[in-house]
This record gives structure tokens, sequence and C-alpha cells, in this order.
């Protein structure tokens, strides 16, 4: 009878399925005084228990982040830059959808705003699907490339200005704006608009740099401290996707810019099929 | 871990369960809200601009 109950209760303790304390609780105290060295060994089930357990929880842990980093900051960054443009635009009057009369002279060009303070909208008919993404003042994560998208980089030119309007973007997560950036070829239009004015831009050319060259970002591109004379537009985003080792580059020019109030810039009429 | 929660939940079997769902949704969602927007700027991957 008691060589059948000290079976029983071995057994118990090395079930693995069975909870560790429950299985302690199991082992009557007598039990434990009578035996020093199983009273260890159940120490360390119960440790090796806790741990398995962690390390499950840390696994889950894992794979919600890389639901929130992946889903959840598109959905939430889309969410936002949509309703960016529409604070921006929603009032304005919707621009006439015949070609847009470009502009004679220098364009307008709007003095620079204050930290993550939105100020334009850029619209690239290449990336057909693509709605159009707001740009905010500033390039640091927490307030602008997260929450508001696509940032423009402090002290570079103001779009249509003399120099380089230079802008970064995410490639993937937080709504991704700059996502297709590849697609782009010598050529395409990017629009870039305020309230009052369209800025036509052209790309020129496209590199693949580190993350230290920022003469990229320079007035004249590749050339830190010259002089500048033409009025350009530069993309960063990150490359290859989901690393930061180094950065796709756009470089483009501006074409013409028109008033907004005299129609819609034809690149944007032939995407949309009018 | 697991099972000492559980022993010290309230109630009967279903309604263990729930408060347990409960339990969760409250921790997946503070990690959503808090924690996950926290830990990925330290993430190395998702850097866009050139420079510091």
């Amino acid at each position: 009878m008691t060589t059948e109950r000290t079976v029983t209760t071995e057994r118990a303790t090395t079930v693995p399925w069975l909870d560790t304390e429950e299985a302690v609780n199991m082992v009557t105290a007598p039990a434990r005084h009578a035996n020093p060295r199983r009273t260890a060994d159940q120490t360390a089930y119960a440790v090796v228990g806790l741990l398995g357990e962690l390390l499950i929880t840390l696994g889950l842990a894992l794979l919600a982040f890389l639901v929130w980093q992946l889903w959840w900051t598109d959905v939430e960054g889309n969410r936002a830059q949509a309703r960016i443009v529409e604070e921006l635009y929603g009032d304005a009057p919707v621009p006439p959808p015949v070609p847009a009369v470009p502009g004679e002279g220098d364009p307008p060009v709007l003095p620079e705003p204050a930290h993550a303070e939105r100020f334009a909208v850029i619209q690239v008919p290449r990336w057909a699907g693509e709605p159009p993404r707001p740009i905010s003042q500033g390039t640091d994560r927490p307030t602008v490339l997260d929450p508001l998208g696509i940032g423009h980089y402090e002290g570079t030119a103001m779009p249509g200005d003399v120099g380089n309007f230079a802008l970064a973007g995410h490639r993937t997560t937080y709504g991704k704006p700059f996502n297709r950036v590849a697609e782009l070829q010598t050529g395409d239009a990017l629009v870039v608009w305020t309230p009052e004015t369209w800025y036509v831009y052209r790309v020129t050319s496209t590199q693949i740099v580190t993350p230290t060259q920022t003469e990229v970002v320079a007035p004249v591109p590749g050339q830190p401290g010259a002089a500048p004379t033409q009025r350009l537009i530069t993309l960063t985003t990150c490359h290859p996707m989901f690393s930061a080792r180094q950065r796709y580059i756009v470089h483009g020019e501006l074409d013409y810019w028109a008033p907004t109030s005299s129609g819609t810039p034809q690149e944007l009429l032939d995407a949309e099929g009018r | 871990m697991y099972g000492w929660i559980w022993r010290h939940l309230p109630g009967p079997v279903p309604v263990r369960v729930i408060i347990a769902l409960v339990l969760v949704a409250a921790l997946l969602a503070a990690c959503f809200l808090w924690v996950f927007p926290a830990v990925s700027p330290l993430m190395p991957f998702n850097d866009t601009t050139v420079g510091d």
C-alpha cells in the first residue's frame, strides 16, 4: 500500500502537462519533510516552469509587436494623413478639372512654417491608387514622421524656391507614404501643392547612399556649400525596406508652377483618367 | 505564473474565462497604446532621414 502511494505521488510530480505548483501541492507535507531531495527537484521544476511561461509570454509579446508595427501603424497613419489633407484642403475650393495654366515668372514661395506644422500635399501620378499625402515641417520621428507622414528637412528650400526642397518619409509602416519610391522613373511628375499653388517637379535621378551622406539634401545635391541656381526637390527614405542600412534618394527639378484657381495639372488629370 | 493567476481569479470557470479574456485585452491595448510606440524608435529599422 505504501509503495503504491509513493509511485502515484512520484508520477504526479513528473507529469509535464500538470501545473508545477499544483504538482508541488499534491505532495503531502510529511512526504516533503521525509525526502529533502525531492523538494529540491520540485523547486527546480517550478523555476523551469516559470521560465518557460515567461519565454512563451515574450514570444507572444514579440508577435503582438509585429502586428502593431506592420499593420496597426499603417491603419493609424493612413487615417491621420487623410484627415490632415482634409483639414488642409477641406475648405478650399476644388480646383477646376481643366489643365492648369502655368504661371509666369518666379513661383510664389511660402515662408518656412513652425515645427510640425502641415503646409503642403504631395501626389505622385506614378503611384496610382496612392492618396495625396500631407507634408509637415521637421524630420524627427516622434513629432512628424510617425504621426504626420512626410516631413520637410528644416532649413532646406520651400516648394518652388531656388535650392533643394528636401523631404523624408517612411517606406514601410506608419502609412508608408514613400512605399513605392523604387517605381519612380526619370521624367515622372511629383506634384506638390499648397492651397494657392501647384508645383510640378520631374524626377531627374535616383541614388542609394549611406545614412551619413547629408550632401544629398544640400541646396546643390552632392556639393555642400555651393550656391544653388535650380529649383530642386529631393525625397529620402529607407533602403532596403525594413532596414536602416542605406537611404533611397530621388532628385527632381521644378518643371512649372500654376495657381490652383486656374485648373488641375495635366499630370493629375491623366492619372485620374479625366 | 498562469496557474497562479488562474487560481486567484474569483468565481466559477465561465466567469474566470471572461475575466481572463478582459485582462488579456487590457494588456494588449496597453501595449498598442503605450509600450510599442515607446519601444519602436529603439528598433534598428525604419530610419528614413540622412544625417543624425
